[in-house]
């Protein structure tokens, strides 16, 4: 076979060595090329170039030439490459273009990027987070742990650490917190003010703070416990420390404490201190029957009670008469069972509350003291109030505040069910929630049939949140949605429907 | 832990606070006690001429007739496959050496010492390109080099540097890395600073003109010539960190073409190995991947304070060398070592990187942890013994051997 | 003023919050927007999710 070697050579011509070896492999890989080499004319170079038959006889080079050197099946196919090869060396090179932003792996090398860095937001799978959350406050972060599915020894394990090195430690399964107007996983844009929230509950948190901030007070901070920091097993660790928190922030007049029902023990440690504060309290335990707080507090059983409270007993939603409206509603569908399908866990709860005190017979599949828990085909004649964000509904799938098409198919069957009047849902606007909540819902009830029960919402969120909270109520108001100032209204409106149902 | 914590703070201290100095250039057998005849020091963990890859057995029947211990190649291979040869470390007679790392009692080493601790470590002189021992080399013309060097340039430069009062390595390193050398693929800058600073003395201590040029010529050809003087430097400036109870700072990594090994200063002497890796590179003219050797070496003692693919963004040109890299991407490997290293060295900064040092103190907890791998600058070497170097690149630690090192710390202290 | 003597959790709410972000993605975009200084990590289980040395690790403070 006949081949053809052509040289090159540019006198003074210097490259790094790197650059030719990257070259002469551009070059070798030219079709009908065999070999080709870039170098600068050393004599080991020239040796190299020689042994692999790729430098002709006679060729001179010197130490400080460029020696470009094809050997190819033909002609043409050498003078080919040869060409591409000049082109690419006299080509301008790109300013950097290819640099790729780089992520650090961890969060110690984060820490040194970013040495101000003074809180870990850690939502990986719970097998891991805890590991991460103990790096984090190994570094000396307060953490804010999203991740649900960690286990209580864990979870005190961390609280005790973070405790002794001073750092607040909010949660495992902690959906929000607003630090100094910083929205921390779930949460609202929210007006800033006096009243801080401490809460064991994120969608609670999220409600009370969102009244709030319509009403037209502010919030300071709202820190987050997660669900089990009142529990006796943790005793109360996160929540006693953001209430000494609180109490020397000068921001802060007012404090909102929202949780389920406390074990006793942890109740009175709670109170006794919330007692020796300078600040005034109000105590939402949801579902505890009133109950004795100190001097300082007031307590109420629901979210848009402690919401009012914090307000200095303004009312929220005035203006909405629930037994008004009700006599509006053109179709009280004859059923008078109520069904709730709610993405905030806490709202559900709040349900349960409300519907249990107007006399109503209520299941639920996170069913609170006092509540028959939902078992399916059973009971056929209970208000059911579901929870889709509860593990049931969530393995393996997004939360129903991120992705609303969770409550999809519970709603399709509801909207045919005649033994059902009304339809209770919660729309969970803010950062971290889905973009258009409201234009999902209307899409899928869009086609119900005249005999379809009533539609209830409430919507939690703000003004200033990014989904708009106006915004969203009209959409659901064009689509026959009746919409209610809180989650306690709606849930008041949907009693006086069912208990007129067929009038 | 805090125990590990204190100790490798401790392990930091005394790896930044040398003072690495190249005093002499001395034969091995008078700096080695021990350094008998029929024993020829390798690179890498301990391997056993069963075990040893091609080029590393043409080194040793180079070294072999280099020394006079066979006639010819093919009676040295016999005498080393006959057991006739006693093989250790570099690592365990304070030395290093690049690729195959042989070193025997008549080959002229470079000393540096660490005035900070007053230890010392040795390393080879380096041979040039083209056929050459460390490559597997072993024909008539790399043996007549070694015995030039030792006869007559090992001298020549041993006096100047005598006469000098030593060189400091350390403001050499921080300017090398200002000039895009990261000590490892790339020694240019060194390589002429280091001239530049021995060459009066070495006109000063001459007594022939033409043996001088000839040696000024043989350094200022070789832009490698720094790098065994820069190995030496890692050696002793690691050797001191070793043995702190409880620390989890690599004080060794190296390699020996069978075997990648890495030792802890909290664990001692222990060696944790694991298979050593295929290096990932550009090929010379004529080769590519089936030609390469698996990787070779003592020079990751550069990497193991902080050099080489750790320093990686100084050198822009050579992240090239990983092939599918740009240079603008040079400081993302730098960062990367940042994860798994406790500090950075703030005598040696690179401007690229808004002159951070250099990261420092692998710790073998973070490279399990991140799964980030230390990245080794490395040279290939031909499969096939007196072939020589057929290209450049990069290898990765193999995970396994941090990975039985994190369980040994474990055990030793109690941790299950 | 806050007390600067007082435990780090009491000054968190007086200074400036600045985030590492280890997880989900999407709260990102959402403190970048509030004008929160953060950084993403880019995460991996540690140990490559072999939990026996994750846990070994743990106990060993990485």
């Amino acid at each position: 076979m006949k081949v053809v070697v052509l040289n090159e050579i540019r006198k003074g011509f210097y490259l790094d060595s790197v650059a030719l070896m990257r070259l002469s492999r551009e070059v070798a890989a030219c079709p009908g090329v065999i070999e080709a080499a870039l170098m600068m004319g050393t004599p080991s170079n020239a040796a190299i170039m020689r042994n692999a038959g790729l430098l002709n006889e006679g060729a001179a080079v010197k130490g400080n030439d460029l020696v470009i050197a094809v050997k190819a099946d033909t002609e043409p196919a050498a003078r080919d490459a040869l060409d591409g090869a000049i082109k690419s060396l006299e080509k301008p090179k790109s300013q950097g273009e290819a640099s790729a932003a780089w992520r650090p792996h961890s969060i110690s090398a984060a820490v040194k990027v970013r040495p101000e860095i003074n809180l870990a937001l850690i939502s990986v799978p719970g097998d891991f987070a805890a590991a991460e959350a103990r790096k984090a406050l190994n570094r000396g972060l307060h953490v804010l742990m999203f991740s649900d599915n960690v286990s209580l020894e864990d979870e005190l394990s961390l609280k005790l650490q973070a405790r002794d090195a001073g750092l607040l430690m909010m949660g495992p399964d902690c959906g929000t917190a607003v630090i100094g107007g910083a929205p921390l996983a779930f949460a609202n844009r929210l007006r800033r003010g006096k009243i801080g929230i401490i809460g064991a509950s994120g969608t609670g948190t999220q409600e009370v703070s969102c009244l709030v901030s319509e009403a037209g007070e502010g919030i300071s901070h709202a820190i987050g416990v997660g669900g089990r920091d009142l529990k006796k097993d943790i005793g109360g660790i996160t929540t006693l420390m953001a209430i000494d928190a609180f109490d020397s922030d000068p921001e802060t007049d007012h404090v909102v404490l929202i949780s389920k029902p406390p074990h006793p023990d942890v109740a009175t440690t709670v109170l006794k201190r919330i007692g020796q504060s300078r600040k005034s309290f109000t105590v939402c335990f949801i579902g505890a029957s009133d109950m004795t707080v100190p001097a300082n507090a007031r307590f109420s059983p629901t979210l848009k009670g402690a919401a009012e409270l914090a307000l200095g007993g303004k009312p929220i939603g005035a203006e909405f008469d629930p037994g008004a409206v009700a006599s509006r509603v053109a179709r009280r569908p004859a059923g008078g069972g109520i069904e709730g399908l709610f993405a905030g866990g806490t709202l559900c709860a709040e349900a349960q509350v409300i519907l249990t005190a107007a006399g109503r017979e209520v299941t639920s599949n996170a069913a609170i003291p006092g509540v028959k828990t939902l078992c399916a085909g059973r009971d056929p004649g209970r208000d059911r109030l579901i929870d889709l964000g509860d593990d049931e509904y969530t393995r393996g799938r997004p939360h129903p505040m991120i992705d609303p098409s969770v409550r999809d198919d519970a709603l399709r069957a509801a909207l045919r069910n005649p033994a059902l009047s009304v339809i209770l849902l919660d729309l969970v606007l803010g950062y971290g929630a889905h973009a258009d909540p409201a234009e999902h819902l209307t899409r899928l009830v869009a086609d119900r049939g005249q005999d379809a029960p009533v539609l209830i919402a409430s919507v939690v969120g703000t003004e200033q949140d990014p989904q708009v909270r106006s915004a969203q109520v009209r959409k659901l108001e064009l689509a026959g949605i009746v919409v209610a100032p809180s989650n306690a209204q709606a849930c008041e409106l949907a009693v006086a429907i069912a208990n007129t149902a067929g009038r | 832990m805090k125990l590990i914590e204190d100790a490798n703070q401790q392990a930091l201290a005394r790896i930044l606070e040398g003072e690495p100095r190249l005093i002499d250039i001395v034969p091995a057998s008078q700096l080695m006690k021990g350094l008998r005849d029929r024993m020829i020091l390798h690179a890498g963990p301990p391997i056993t001429w069963e075990r040893m890859c091609g080029p590393m057995r043409g080194a040793v029947a180079g070294a072999i007739v280099f020394e006079g211990w066979a006639q010819d190649l093919r009676s040295a291979t016999e005498l080393a496959a006959s057991g006739g040869i006693e093989f250790h470390p570099n690592h365990h007679f304070g030395a290093v050496g690049p690729m195959t790392g042989m070193t025997t009692k008549s080959m002229p080493l470079f000393v540096v010492e660490n005035a900070r601790f007053s230890n010392r470590a040795y390393c080879a002189i380096n041979e040039g390109l083209g056929k050459v021992m460390r490559f597997g080399g072993n024909d008539a013309s790399v043996l007549k080099r070694l015995a030039w060097l030792r006869d007559v340039f090992g001298p020549v430069l041993g006096k100047a540097i005598r006469a000098s009062g030593g060189v400091d390595l350390k403001s050499i390193i921080a300017r090398g890395l200002s000039m895009g050398d990261e000590m490892h693929q790339r020694n240019l800058a060194c390589s002429s600073i280091f001239l530049r600073e021995i060459a009066p003395w070495m006109a000063r201590t001459s007594v022939d003109n033409a043996t001088l040029a000839e040696c000024l010529a043989f350094i200022g050809q070789n832009d490698q010539f720094f790098l065994n003087i820069a190995m030496a430097m890692g050696k002793v400036m690691t050797d001191p960190a070793n043995g702190i109870r409880g620390s989890t700072i690599v004080t060794t990594m190296c390699r020996n073409g069978t075997d990648f090994g890495i030792r802890v200063s909290g664990l001692g002497e222990r060696w944790f190995t694991a298979p050593v890796e295929m290096p990932e590179g550009l090929y010379f003219a004529g080769y590519s991947e089936k030609d390469a050797n698996p990787d070779m070496g003592d020079s990751a003692i550069v990497e193991t304070i902080g050099l080489g693919g750790f320093a990686m963004a100084a050198a822009p040109a050579v992240a090239g060398f990983i092939g599918a890299g740009a240079p603008s991407e040079a400081g993302n490997f730098t960062r990367s070592m940042g994860e798994i290293t406790v500090a950075q060295n703030p005598e040696w900064s690179i401007a690229a990187m808004d002159f951070a040092g250099v990261p420092t103190g692998i710790d073998i907890r973070l490279v399990v942890d991140s799964g980030i791998v230390p990245v080794i600058n490395t040279g290939i070497a031909h499969r096939e013994p007196g072939i020589g170097q057929v290209g450049a690149g990069v290898v990765k630690a193999p995970l396994a051997c941090f990975q039985q090192a994190v369980r040994a710390v474990a055990s030793d202290l109690g941790v299950s | 003023m806050t007390d600067q003597n007082g435990p780090q959790y009491q000054r968190l709410l007086a200074g400036k919050v600045e985030v590492v972000n280890v997880g989900l993605e999407g709260f990102v975009k959402d403190l970048h927007d509030c004008g929160i200084g953060v950084v993403h990590v880019d995460w991996k289980p540690s140990a490559g999710g072999d939990p026996q040395m994750a846990a070994l690790l743990a106990k060993l403070g990485v």
